[in-house]
């Protein structure tokens, strides 16, 4: 089925008035390619990975440009994922801009090393190519790797296109540095069908970047010998990071990285701002892209590059007449609810979609949490889940548009015979 | 919690301690604390180098040493390794 998008066609228009704002050029990059050349743009102190697919090119590409002289780096090789991260909050410590990246198993090992890094309050963004969990062994792209992760205390945006995992990554040192969150991000880009897709990638010249990124600051901190000093480790003002703290501290400090959370969604929409009037480049309000969704009686609720699908779709559906949206969330953590609610409270019948599974969880983690926000709205509309894509099985057009059909029948007959159901799954 | 302790929004973050780990007695942790016996005691200074807590201080102006019970958890190390058994531990 051919499908014609005018999102495409406004993404032509779009390419062509970049070239009155910043001069930038068009390179062929994958989403790997992509992140790796942002991170080489974006003034990096040190990096410290360790290889997994599908996040290998990323790895890669960074050694090169370390090897070659292109930037000012310290890569660290090191033996596991578990010491890459416990590696970057330590270089985050000292007060440098720190880098990683991950995916899958990878991730997993890290676990433990994420909540001490964003209990540390340590900076660090990681790109993490999106790919299933074993067993079965599979290296194909999911979202299980990233939503198993989602209370450890990171900062999750996840992309739709390569242009915008490269942007992404600028926008994630600003938010992770901002002196009210001080927080680590991670960019999720989906396993092979952006990590390893090359597309057309916009790059902003060197000194536009580096001076977006601008150099790390550091908030005050009282210590122990009573001064207030820069939150970094430095032998002229000693401190101790992240001690132990009893029943009588603990709370109170995981209190404070929830205030962060709150004030990331501030900051993720200024600071997207900010790069959208250089590049003119948005991506919805930072945290959610409406997609034709102002009048939209059936919505999906997506979550990364399967939203570039939804779109096609979308349009065709409108062509025809149908009251069709598309809500891509871009950032899961902090759960923008109150843009949610306000997006999806007036359609009718609403799609979730997850690209991984809480199992024995009445559905998956984007569904709950989208469910939970609706049902604040005066009239909430119905909300069914659709499982969809595990280990990296194809979604296509086709699939979608019965979603809608799905949702419009649901709004015709009032009723929702299954909440939770599974595209594309032999039955 | 008492009411002296900050608030979350009064501490530094990432529990960055505002005191120093001097101000904290870990010493009322302890059950037992060491008793030594002077007559056997060779001053060998064997348990100021295995307190874990650095709690067995040596002092040069008394030529003597000098239990820190601030500090001191109890845990008897210094009894077990006493070669004379100059040590006990009572409660």
């Amino acid at each position: 089925m051919p499908y014609k998008s005018d999102h495409y066609e406004d993404l032509a228009w779009r390419i062509m008035k970049m070239k009155s704002l910043v001069k930038q050029d068009i390179m062929g990059l994958n989403g790997d390619e992509a992140v790796a050349y942002a991170v080489k743009q974006a003034d990096v102190d040190v990096i410290a990975a360790y290889p997994i697919t599908p996040q290998t090119i990323i790895v890669e590409k960074l050694s090169e440009y370390v090897a070659n002289g292109e930037v000012n780096t310290e890569f660290v090789c090191t033996e596991s994922e578990h010491s890459a991260m416990a590696a970057c909050l330590a270089a985050a410590a000292t007060g440098a801009r720190t880098f990683t990246a991950s995916a899958s198993a990878g991730l997993a090992l890290m676990h433990e090393m994420l909540f001490v890094t964003s209990g540390c309050r340590a900076p660090v963004v990681m790109a993490v190519a999106n790919r299933a969990l074993s067993a079965p062994l599979n290296i194909h792209g999911d979202h299980s790797d990233a939503m198993a992760q989602r209370d450890s205390g990171w900062i999750q945006i996840y992309a739709e296109n390569a242009q915008e995992v490269y942007d992404s990554i600028f926008q994630a040192f600003r938010i992770a540095e901002h002196l009210d969150i001080q927080l680590p991000v991670m960019i999720g880009l989906d396993g092979f069908t952006l990590s390893h897709t090359l597309e057309n990638v916009q790059v902003l010249p060197d000194d536009v970047a580096k001076g977006f990124v601008a150099t790390r600051q550091l908030p005050t901190v009282l210590t122990h010998e009573g001064k207030n000093v820069p939150y970094k480790l430095d032998p002229a003002n000693p401190m101790t990071m992240g001690p132990v703290a009893l029943q009588n501290y603990y709370f109170e400090f995981k209190r404070q990285q929830e205030e962060a959370m709150k004030n990331a969604l501030k900051v993720i929409q200024q600071i997207q701002n900010e790069y959208g009037q250089l590049t003119d480049r948005y991506y919805g309000n930072g945290l959610v892209e409406n997609y034709k969704l102002d009048d939209a009686e059936v919505a999906i609720l997506c979550v990364g590059s399967t939203a570039g699908t939804v779109k096609t779709v979308v349009d065709e559906l409108r062509a025809k007449g149908v009251k069709a949206g598309l809500l891509r969330l871009r950032t899961f953590r902090p759960f923008p609810a109150e843009e949610i609610t306000k997006a999806l409270g007036k359609a009718r019948a609403v799609a979730v979609m997850d690209k991984s599974m809480s199992f024995g969880g009445n559905g998956g983690a984007v569904y709950h949490e989208t469910r939970h926000a609706l049902y604040d709205s005066p009239n909430h509309p119905y909300v069914v889940n659709y499982i969809y894509g595990l280990g990296g099985r194809d979604t296509s057009p086709s699939q979608i548009l019965s979603v809608y059909e799905d949702l419009q029948k649901i709004v015709q007959t009032k009723q929702v015979a299954e909440k939770i159901r599974y595209i594309g799954l032999r039955d | 919690m008492s009411s002296k302790e900050k608030s979350w929004k009064e501490i530094s973050p990432a529990g960055v301690c505002w005191k120093s780990s001097k101000t904290y007695l870990t010493g009322d942790w302890k059950t037992y604390y060491p008793v030594r016996d002077m007559e056997k005691c060779t001053k060998c200074l064997l348990c100021t180098i295995y307190c874990p807590d650095g709690a067995i201080l040596w002092k040069p102006e008394k030529g003597d040493i000098e239990f820190d019970l601030s500090f001191c958890k109890g845990c008897g190390i210094c009894a077990n390794e006493c070669p004379t058994k100059a040590i006990t531990m009572k409660i």
